[in-house]
């Protein structure tokens, strides 16, 4: 007889234990969760969502949906270079549909994907705010306005 | 040491901190990104270096002129320095030394330099009051608010009944920032009648409209302001716990927040037994995850309870089935601003700000193609010509004046001839578009409006939750046509099909998002019907935006048959032979790239 992994038999990664012990039993934290597995990783994967499951007591198929549902939250791993296109209106206005068409062309992915060699990641975004800078592209390590 | 006391104390200490000569340095979003933080500590350094006393550089809130940023203010006299970078640093420390100012650095009116920040055109019309302390105190360091008033209004407060506090709230007529300008003091007072041992107060900081970020600002620059009114407003209605959900893309404000948070907690006026009454309250923050359907209160309570942020059908009213079910009290950030203010100089001085229907100022901010890109505070009732010209200095482009848009997603276009309405809750809806949280976006010319219309129809429905059919169906549906129209494929009663699904959709929607998608199709149809007209009977775009329909042509006048333009053509649409007569493009292959456009040197070929 089999157990079910998520459950038992299963020993999760360090990080991911310290994060889901600190929510532990409170399944109201799980976006505070999330979050921090998604600062740390990039993406929130198959084990950090049987580890949050377990340890929050939320519904492996709750945390499917609200992963799926806000847009901070990635089933896929980004890029080392994750680059962000602004398609707010003020961005919109000076023409920042072309800059990702021009990124899309550059790079040969489409705007969600990830180059073959996993160094760049292309992704549009809503507004962040800083429509002086009007067009905004962030990538990881630095900020291009 | 009792809190009144401690207060008292600090106050005393920093008696004169507006006399005080200080170098206050923009640290809002914008001027971090133009490096900001970079000029503070050179300009610390600078100070160290020539060894001046009593004089301190400090961190401050934003001062709304992004377009100029990063922006370095000299108090006590307000000298106003723009785009200023890390070298600049010497002569700002020389300039003040020998009592000078650095007048290379000063903004100009024009060709005049102005010396003072509040007499540059951009802040003449202007009357900051939800904004009062950005650009005045550190938004770091508790004890500046302190020692500038803040928290006397807590003070004032809890010497008040609840129902005291309601009263000065109905003579203040504040209504909602957030957009729908629903009464405050009504919130309140239903909040407060429910009986109920266990009630929230919540702050609304998911500011989600693309090109607003006044919310940011003030949480970014005036953090201790929102949560003073929180506390009133717990102490008012009874609620012992508070949740402020705030935008995780907003991670200066975030920081601040939780700074401010913890030197409150640590003063004592947040915890038990506030300034020794036994009234208690704890404040958390909350992190939004990137959906703009959380900032419609009902789905926000569902995101703070840790589910999908999917509204709720109403009634029950947040007022009396709220956060994990209990009665809440939702106020957006630019009101819980205001509030302090209204405690501390009365309900009266408040309602004499304004129009008729909309008391005291909106904050607004200026996108798009405007010179004066930034954020500004203004009376209610104040033209949208005194914003857009005065204020903001013009259009950018030096091209006509088309359109602003406000309201974002849920708003509407506001045409020219429209640019003398007195801008009020009740006017912008009068001509179809709406207040909203206060996202200015101008538009020239080259902007067309059905793409335009297009472009938010694509925001909404990505950002459709998806509980509602008349949301997640409709909004797509109407999207599908305006994609036909803007690609040239549109038949004349598409419109007519807009306007039907426009008004199912605004009737049958669950909640705002819903109702308020059609909006940016209802006004470009209202004032710029001829556009769509021209989309589908003369297929053309006016404005040359929508590429399908847009044609490229080549002047044979001024085509020398170089060839240049065949040889970067990326799909061999140009015909022609070097030195033998005008060059022509093949329409069936152009993709209307505009590579040719750009590469001809005798500027020959053009998009019309």
């Amino acid at each position: 007889m089999s157990h079910c992994k998520g459950c038992k038999g299963e020993s999760f990664n360090e990080e991911l234990l310290e994060i889901a012990k600190r929510h532990e039993n409170v399944p109201e934290d799980i976006i505070e969760a999330l979050h921090e597995v998604q600062a740390k990783y990039g993406y929130i994967s198959d084990e950090a969502q049987k580890c949050l499951s377990k340890y929050l007591k939320v519904p492996m198929s709750e945390i499917y949906g609200i992963i799926t549902f806000y847009s901070a939250f990635s089933l896929k791993p980004k890029g080392k270079y994750n680059i962000q296109v602004c398609l707010g209106t003020a961005c919109y206005v000076k023409g920042s549909e072309s800059i990702l068409t021009a990124f899309e062309k550059e790079l040969g992915i489409k705007c969600g994907d990830i180059t073959e060699d996993g160094m760049f990641s292309l992704e549009d975004v809503r507004c962040i705010g800083a429509c002086r800078f009007s067009t905004s592209n962030c990538s990881k390590r630095r900020s291009i306005w | 040491m009792e809190l009144s006391k401690k207060l008292e104390k600090i106050r005393k200490e920093k008696k004169d901190l507006t006399k005080q000569t200080r170098i206050l340095v923009c640290s809002g979003t914008g001027c971090t990104s133009s490096k900001s933080m970079g000029v503070l500590d050179a300009l610390t350094e600078e100070v160290q270096r020539q060894k001046l006393k009593n004089v301190t550089v400090s961190k401050t809130g934003c001062f709304g002129f992004c377009a100029k940023g990063p922006i370095v203010v000299v108090d006590p006299d307000e000298i106003f320095y723009e785009m200023v970078k890390k070298d600049d640093s010497k002569d700002i420390v020389e300039a003040l030394k020998t009592g000078n100012v650095c007048e290379r650095l000063l903004a100009k009116d024009g060709e005049t330099l102005v010396k003072k920040w509040h007499e540059l055109n951009f802040y003449k019309k202007q009357q900051r009051l939800a904004l009062r302390n950005c650009g005045k105190i550190n938004p770091e360091d508790i004890e500046e608010y302190i020692a500038i008033g803040g928290y006397t209004a807590l003070e004032k407060a809890l010497k008040m009944t609840p129902d005291e506090i309601i009263d000065e709230l109905q003579k203040s007529g504040l209504r909602g920032r957030g957009g729908a300008g629903f009464p405050t003091y009504k919130k309140w007072m239903f909040t407060k009648q429910v009986d109920s041992l266990q009630k929230y107060v919540c702050c609304n900081a998911d500011e989600g409209d693309p090109g607003a970020f006044m919310d940011r600002s003030i949480l970014e620059g005036d953090p201790n302001s929102v949560i003073e009114a929180m506390i009133i407003a717990a102490y008012c209605i009874g609620a012992s716990k508070g949740y402020i959900y705030v935008r995780a893309e907003y991670p200066i404000a975030v920081e601040r927040l939780k700074i401010a948070i913890k030197q409150a907690k640590e003063l004592g006026l947040l915890g038990n037994n506030i300034f020794g009454t036994n009234f208690s309250f704890d404040l958390e923050i909350r992190l939004g995850a990137g959906a703009f359907v959380c900032g419609e209160e009902t789905a926000l309570m569902n995101s703070i309870e840790g589910m999908r942020g999917e509204p709720r059908p109403r009634p029950p009213f947040p007022a009396v089935k709220g956060l994990f079910k209990s009665p809440t009290l939702l106020n957006n950030v630019e009101t819980y601003a205001n509030i302090p203010e209204i405690i501390n100089k009365g309900g009266d001085w408040y309602a004499s700000i304004g129009t008729d229907s909309s008391k005291g100022t909106k904050v607004f901010a200026l996108g798009g193609k405007i010179k004066n890109v930034g954020l500004v505070e203004v009376p209610m009732g104040t033209t949208l010509r005194d914003i857009v010209y005065d204020i903001g200095g013009g259009i950018s482009t030096g091209k006509e004046f088309k359109a602003a848009q406000t309201g974002g997603p849920s708003g509407g276009c506001i045409p020219k001839e429209h640019l003398d309405t007195k801008i009020d809750y009740e006017s912008l809806s009068k001509i179809g578009s709406m207040m909203g949280s206060g996202g200015l976006i101008v538009m020239d010319e080259d902007t067309c409006m059905v793409n335009l219309a297009k472009f938010f129809l694509e925001f909404t429905v990505s950002e459709s939750c998806g509980k509602c059919v008349p949301c997640r169906i409709g909004t797509k549906r109407m999207l599908e046509i305006l994609t036909r129209i803007t690609e040239g494929k549109g038949k004349l009663e598409d419109i007519e099909k807009l306007e039907h699904l426009a008004s199912t959709i605004k009737s049958a929607s669950l909640c705002g998002l819903g109702q308020t998608a059609p909006n940016p199709v209802l006004s470009t149809l209202k004032y710029f019907r001829d556009e769509y007209i021209a989309h589908i009977v003369d297929k053309k775009c006016p404005a040359g935006e929508c590429k399908s329909l847009s044609k490229i042509h080549i002047d044979p006048d001024k085509c020398k048959s170089c060839s240049i333009c065949q040889r970067n053509c990326p799909v061999g649409a140009i015909k022609g032979e070097i030195k033998k007569g005008p060059f022509e493009i093949d329409e069936s292959k152009c993709i209307k790239c505009g590579v040719c456009m750009t590469k001809c040197p005798f500027k020959a070929i053009s998009k019309g």
